[in-house]
């Protein structure tokens, strides 16, 4: 491979994957807000919502 | 699940939304809808041709200036306005809605033929296995195994499709029944990992072949007067737009489906430089191989054809693999990889259908997928299946992609940032919910610069189309498969539009109130002084951590 194809590869490879790297770390660093607004809390419940009839 | 007790919403309740488990499920579909056949078959030929390892320029800008904007507008207005594209679009203005069901209404043409190629793709998986292919992996290809007639309408089935095909069908129809947490999250949990796994092996293996250094070089030398070309920076612009999964409402449907108090940028990077990162993968696996090919043969890399498309898949992969000293087991690792990136890739495609049919018409997810999937099945048999599928494949795939999704981005950007003046307040939201900030940059980059570039991309190919015709493909075939397939698409998005909601989807306060310190009492839409809202303390992590 040529030098410059060399450097290309590791470029890519760096600035790529690297970008990736920085994007997970910056997101388990604080994986959420903790100064939201009040208010937004839904009603959750994993999956499969209850039926309607159930109140 | 914890099920019971939960009638905290009042008498009016409606059901809550499907959601995620976390954010891990939530990046992990997003991924696996991104990373598709386009990063293994599309970017390593793209870049190739458009200035090799110089490519990494426009190939960046595009990301960082259009891609990774867009993908953030898609996530806050799905998020916002929690709703399947139609429903999100409804609740920004009443008559945006038919531009979500022209959304719907694309997905459901890519699928009815992406379910094809990832039919052939678990064929080849198969054949592999005892190199059914032979010495001639081309005329296997177009004459064994799909049979190809000329351009026209045959009801000439070929059962070697037509059995995968409906298992594909089977498989997508019983994942999407299972709903969001359950069917999607859980498929893809299972096969992104497999295929990361089953590439690197793939990609490892490939570096140790004879002459894929010369694979590599021929990649990554850079040809830096490319730049200069404006058609290499389409290239790029386009290669990017294509293999995220934005504007044609894959992320707003599944954005709509995160919690309300869910972080969105930071796990949008992530997902965007995941989706780069498997491109960067393909490319040096793919030319690492070719390389191989190019030794054998004794010629240049540069004198190879079939680089790219289906025709870098199932033709010359397959000559590949063949050539190859354990060729089998690389085969069903290619093979095996490319249905596993389609399949993730087709159920977000689907959910985009599914989740719109479910809120207009109050269709429980099992009803959607199997009354939807019944249809898409039969529509896709019937036109993909027989000797003419992969001619209507190709046409169909061109005017979906090239015009509808451009067309739908273009829309998008137009009608909710300049005519609806809708960009403070989804870059507030953004900005609320998420860790990491954007500047009014963000609102420059989606409305300026994202439509010309994509406007003048939509034009130049309407243009193209127009004056050369397609693949020399008949007149009259283009019409029918090609701008049919768009007329078919805006008619039945109109048409869905216009139907009656099972129930109004206009009932809805977007979180966090806009502008902010007003109509505080819509924020408290599900009581905060009670019922489930108490019992979660805000901003928790342990939802996340499942």
């Amino acid at each position: 491979m040529s030098t410059a194809a060399v450097i290309l590869l590791v470029l890519s490879i760096v600035v790529v994957w690297g970008g990736l790297l920085a994007a997970i770390l910056r997101l388990r660093a604080r994986p959420e807000r903790t100064d939201l607004p009040s208010g937004g809390e839904d009603d959750h419940r994993e999956d499969v919502a209850p039926v309607e009839r159930d109140t | 699940m914890a099920t019971t007790g939960t009638a905290g919403t009042g008498p009016t309740t409606q059901k809550p939304r499907e959601e995620w488990t976390g954010q891990v499920g939530f990046i992990i579909a997003a991924i696996g809808s991104a990373v598709g056949l386009g990063n293994i078959w599309r970017f390593p030929g793209v870049a190739y041709e458009n200035g090799g390892g110089a490519f990494l320029v426009p190939y960046l800008v595009a990301l960082l200036t259009a891609g990774i904007p867009i993908l953030f507008l898609d996530y806050a207005i799905g998020h916002r306005f929690r709703g399947s594209a139609p429903t999100a679009f409804r609740r920004i203005r009443t008559w945006l809605e038919s531009l979500g069901w022209f959304q719907v209404m694309i997905c459901f043409v890519i699928a009815l033929y992406y379910t094809a190629v990832i039919a052939w793709a678990v064929s080849f998986f198969v054949f592999s296995f005892d190199l059914r292919w032979g010495d001639d992996p081309a005329g296997f290809f177009t004459g064994d195994y799909l049979q190809l007639a000329d351009p026209g309408v045959s009801l000439e089935f070929v059962p070697s499709v037509l059995v995968p095909l409906v298992a594909v069908w089977v498989v997508t129809i019983a994942v999407l029944a299972a709903g969001v947490a359950r069917g999607v999250q859980r498929a893809n949990m299972v096969f992104l990992p497999l295929l990361v796994v089953a590439f690197l092996v793939l990609v490892v293996r490939s570096l140790f072949l004879e002459g894929a250094a010369e694979g590599l070089n021929a990649l990554f030398t850079p040809d830096w007067a490319a730049l200069g070309d404006a058609n290499v920076w389409i290239a790029a612009y386009s290669q990017i737009f294509f293999s995220l999964s934005i504007a044609f409402g894959i992320m707003i449907t599944y954005a709509s489906y995160r919690k309300r108090r869910a972080n969105l940028t930071t796990p949008g990077l992530v997902v965007a430089f995941s989706n780069s990162s498997f491109e960067i993968l393909a490319g040096i696996g793919v030319f690492a191989t070719l390389g191989f090919l190019a030794h054998e043969q004794g010629v240049g890399v540069g004198e190879l054809e079939g680089i790219s498309g289906p025709i870098l898949s199932f033709v010359t992969f397959p000559a590949i693999v063949s050539q190859m000293p354990g060729g089998p087991f690389f085969g069903a690792l290619f093979f095996g990889s490319l249905a596993m990136a389609g399949f993730t890739s087709l159920l977000s495609i689907l959910q985009v259908v599914s989740a719109g049919f479910q809120e207009k018409f109050g269709w429980s997810p099992r009803q959607a997928s199997v009354r939807l999937g019944v249809v898409s099945a039969v529509i896709s048999v019937a036109l993909f299946s027989t000797t003419t599928g992969l001619i209507a494949l190709d046409t169909a795939d061109q005017w979906a992609n090239n015009i509808g999704i451009v067309a739908s981005a273009v829309l998008m950007s137009v009608l909710v940032l300049w005519v609806l003046r809708r960009g403070p307040e989804l870059r507030y939201h953004l900005n609320t919910v998420s860790t990491f900030r954007l500047g009014a940059w963000w609102q420059v980059l989606v409305a300026v610069l994202a439509p010309l570039v994509l406007g003048y991309m939509l034009v130049s190919r309407v243009v193209t189309l127009l004056v050369d015709g397609y693949e020399g493909y008949p007149g009259w075939y283009l019409a029918l498969v090609g701008w049919g397939t768009v007329a078919f698409v805006v008619v039945a998005a109109l048409v869905l539009a216009a139907m009656r909601w099972r129930r109004s989807p206009d009932d809805f306060v977007p979180w966090p109130p806009f502008p902010p310190g007003e109509a505080v009492q819509g924020a408290g839409r599900t009581p905060s002084a009670g019922g489930s809202a108490a019992r979660r303390p805000a901003g928790t992590a342990g939802e996340e951590a499942r």
